[in-house]
């Protein structure tokens, strides 16, 4: 095998992609179908700004709008923000911690294809007979009167991506504990690496509560148990809590990337270590921890006593402390830095205020008494697009142009760049900015339309106006991409001329082996060290030999679409709330789990010993000029 | 590596499993003695409110002798898996101090 490339057919490419187990290709397959989701999401946002653009607009009917708003929330969460973020950690984290793959090369395959056919269950809910419509939080007592089957979508298709979600995490908690390169100690880590590590272990912990709640859901209302029935003895409430036992830790789970990858690019552009680079990793510890001790604050007003709310009150204020402490750390980092400005460092200079705008308002709703005045208003709306849109999509647009020239070996249109940026950032704050001010005038969540003339009006058709121009930046971010791809472009190692971290010591993009020998890691910022000392390579920790590598595999595809298929057979089981069951339903539930099942055991019956790189055809790359390592 | 050396270590090894073996065997009789304590708590009859803390404070004893004696969390290398334990089961206990207080009151 020779790293010179070869022409490929179109189906071969696509084969390769649906057999890979290349943390790099699964980085490709996360961007893709996580991007596809993204503009499915951005879409319902916008008929939502659209209805809400004036006083009594009949754009869409309420059982239409409740939907979208449904969708967009779950699809953001589960099928775009987390997903993209699993690209950026496929592709980095294993070349910064000096690794050949992941721990689980397998598993992380099987990982993708469950969000994937998770992801295209759920909106499969668009055609066959209604999306889900009780909010992306989707609480029980309204769930479960829900008709149709939009829940049971909601819930197959959530479950099975939540396997993979939760497989992903694992993958990775396995990587970075276990295959560090020779040097690189804890404290030696980059800070993506390291915010991925706890964000590994929210989803190790917040997932299960969420899969057996969901499970309950499921059984709840296909297959007549009555868990949160109140009428037949169970208790609702149950469902509030186990969501948000894994709800507040998911938004930690989304955040903590955003931060690391916003820890990488500040100190890159300002061409200075981060400043207080262990405070960084206690505060991201810190943050994991108080993660998991705050989620009644989204139920002060179910009437869980003073007591609780109080606890939970305070327990909330406190997570201002490291978050406050990063903040400092990155304005800091700049400070006394020789800045530069480029597309990535401009989202993360935007970052920083719209962030803290959010985490503001937070702080505000961390008080119990006034979160009853602020309870499902607009402002609440507000107060979480900050935080996502301000953190995390802030930062999957900046790793976007970050890391593109390393994922795909071309660099993304810096001028377009801006332009994205001007519009998307523009875009945004007139969108949410003034949904604060009518979520304190008493505009609720969630409402298809209001009424003239109570002074909403005005702010809503900003809001509107806002949503398009947001749209404007994303439509050019995928023109720039387009262009890019068809240009003939070939960057060097370290296109920015100032990567700190070991990836940008490899080609772009990485041979599919990563490292010919495993680096050295003499110190914090390994690369930039290197360079300081004027070498033009990392010192290598091991003689070259032969590679051990493992072989690629469908059978991660088939065991995701057995659960797809399951999910069908379960939601037209014959005791289906709905009443629309028929017995071939349990037949497709049998023969999908028997297909999951069955890979498996195929899987597990099958030794797969991978193959090795033999040292020779290392050498050889090398003659030819594809010099690596 | 010379004979003696050789021997030196076999010594050592078999010293330290020795120790090891003696250890779980005192720990097996302590759980064993303590499993005896919780059944006899409940067939006496005792008042509810003061057995049932009993049997949660013998349950936890137990889990610790079953994680240090025969998991061998405390030897070296173990730092993660036990940190990562302890969180788990941080996150775990509020949890059920919450469903325990505020829902099922």
């Amino acid at each position: 095998m020779s790293t010179i490339a070869v022409r490929k057919s179109f189906l071969s490419t696509v084969w390769e992609y649906l057999t890979t187990v290349d943390h790099k290709k699964i980085a490709h397959l996360y961007l893709g179908a996580g991007g596809f989701f993204f503009l499915l999401g951005g879409l319902e946002a916008l008929f939502i700004r659209i209805q809400l653009m004036k006083p009594q607009n009949n754009f869409v009917n309420e059982q239409l709008f409740n939907e979208l708003m449904t969708m967009h929330g779950t699809t953001m969460i589960f099928l775009a923000a987390m997903p993209l973020l699993f690209a950026y950690m496929n592709a980095v984290v294993p070349l910064q911690i000096g690794a050949r793959d992941v721990a689980f090369p397998f598993l992380n395959a099987l990982g993708f294809w469950l969000f994937f056919w998770g992801g295209i269950f759920l909106n499969l809910s668009w055609f066959l007979g209604g999306a889900p419509d009780a909010g992306w939080t989707s609480y029980a007592s309204l769930s479960l009167a829900s008709e149709g089957h939009g829940i049971d979508f909601y819930t197959l298709g959530i479950q099975i991506s939540g396997f993979g979600t939760l497989m992903s995490g694992i993958n990775f908690l396995a990587t970075i504990i276990t295959m560090r390169a020779p040097g690189m100690s804890f404290m030696r880590m980059p800070l993506f690496t390291w915010t991925t590590f706890i964000a590994s272990s929210l989803i190790l912990m917040a997932f299960p509560p969420l899969t057996i709640s969901v499970f309950y859901l499921i059984f709840d209302r296909l297959f007549n148990s009555a868990i949160f029935d109140v009428t037949l003895g169970g208790n609702t409430i149950i469902w509030e809590h186990f969501f948000w036992i894994f709800g507040h830790p998911e938004v930690y789970i989304l955040i903590l990337p955003a931060f690391g990858i916003f820890s990488e690019i500040i100190p890159t552009f300002s061409r200075k270590r981060l400043f207080g680079y262990s405070s960084m990793v206690f505060a991201t510890i810190l943050i994991g921890f108080l993660g998991f001790m705050v989620w009644a604050h989204h139920m002060f007003t179910t009437g869980l006593g003073n007591v609780a709310n109080a606890i939970f009150a305070v327990a909330t204020m406190a997570i201002a402390v490291p978050t406050g402490i990063k903040i400092f750390n990155w304005l800091l980092t700049m400070w006394g830095g020789s800045i530069k400005i480029t597309v990535p460092m401009i989202w993360a200079l935007g970052f920083i205020p719209s962030f803290v705008m959010g985490g503001v308002t937070g702080v505000m709703q961390g008080i119990a008494p006034l979160d009853y005045q602020l309870h499902d208003t607009y402002f609440i709306v507000a107060h979480f697009h900050y935080v996502i849109i301000g953190g995390v999509v802030f930062a999957i647009f900046a790793a976007a142009h970050f890391y593109w020239p390393k994922m795909f070996g071309k660099m993304l249109s810096e001028k377009l760049g801006y332009v994205t940026f001007a519009f998307f950032f523009v875009g945004f704050h007139m969108t949410f900015f003034v949904q604060h001010f009518l979520g304190l005038m008493g505009m609720p969540r969630r409402v298809a339309t209001f009424l003239p003339g109570q002074g909403l009006d005005l702010y809503n058709f900003i809001s509107s106006l806002g949503a398009i121009l947001m749209t404007i930046g994303v439509i050019v971010l995928l023109v720039n991409i387009v262009i890019t791809s068809m240009s003939k472009q070939q960057v060097a190692n370290d296109p920015w001329g100032d990567g700190r971290t070991i990836e940008w010591a490899l080609p772009s993009p990485p041979p599919y082996y990563n490292f010919k020998q495993l680096p050295l890691v003499r110190g914090q910022d390994t690369w930039w060290l290197e360079k300081m000392e004027g070498n033009k390579e990392l010192p290598p920790a091991e003689p070259l030999q032969d590679i051990h590598m493992p072989k690629g595999s469908i059978l991660p595809f088939f065991i995701a679409l057995g659960l797809f298929i399951a999910g069908f057979g379960a939601m037209y089981n014959p005791l289906n709330q709905v009443g629309d069951g028929h017995p071939m339903g349990t037949v497709v539930l049998i023969f999908g789990l028997a297909m999951t099942f069955g890979t498996m055991l195929l899987r597990s019956l099958r030794d797969d010993l991978g193959y090795y790189i033999p040292k020779e055809e290392l050498e050889d790359d090398d003659a030819k000029g594809g010099k690596v390592s | 590596m010379n004979k003696q050396e050789l021997r030196a270590q076999y010594e050592y090894r078999r010293r330290k499993s020795a120790e090891g073996m003696r250890l779980q065997l005192i720990s097996f009789g302590l759980m064993a003695f303590l499993t005896i304590i919780s059944f006899l708590a409940v067939g006496y009859g005792l008042p509810k409110s003061f057995v049932v803390p009993i049997l949660l404070l013998l349950a936890s004893v137990q889990a610790l002798f079953q994680l240090y004696y025969f998991m061998h969390a405390s030897e070296k290398g173990h730092g993660m898996v036990m940190f990562f334990m302890y969180s788990a089961m941080f996150v775990a206990f509020i949890t059920v101090l919450c469903y325990m207080t505020i829902i099922w009151w």
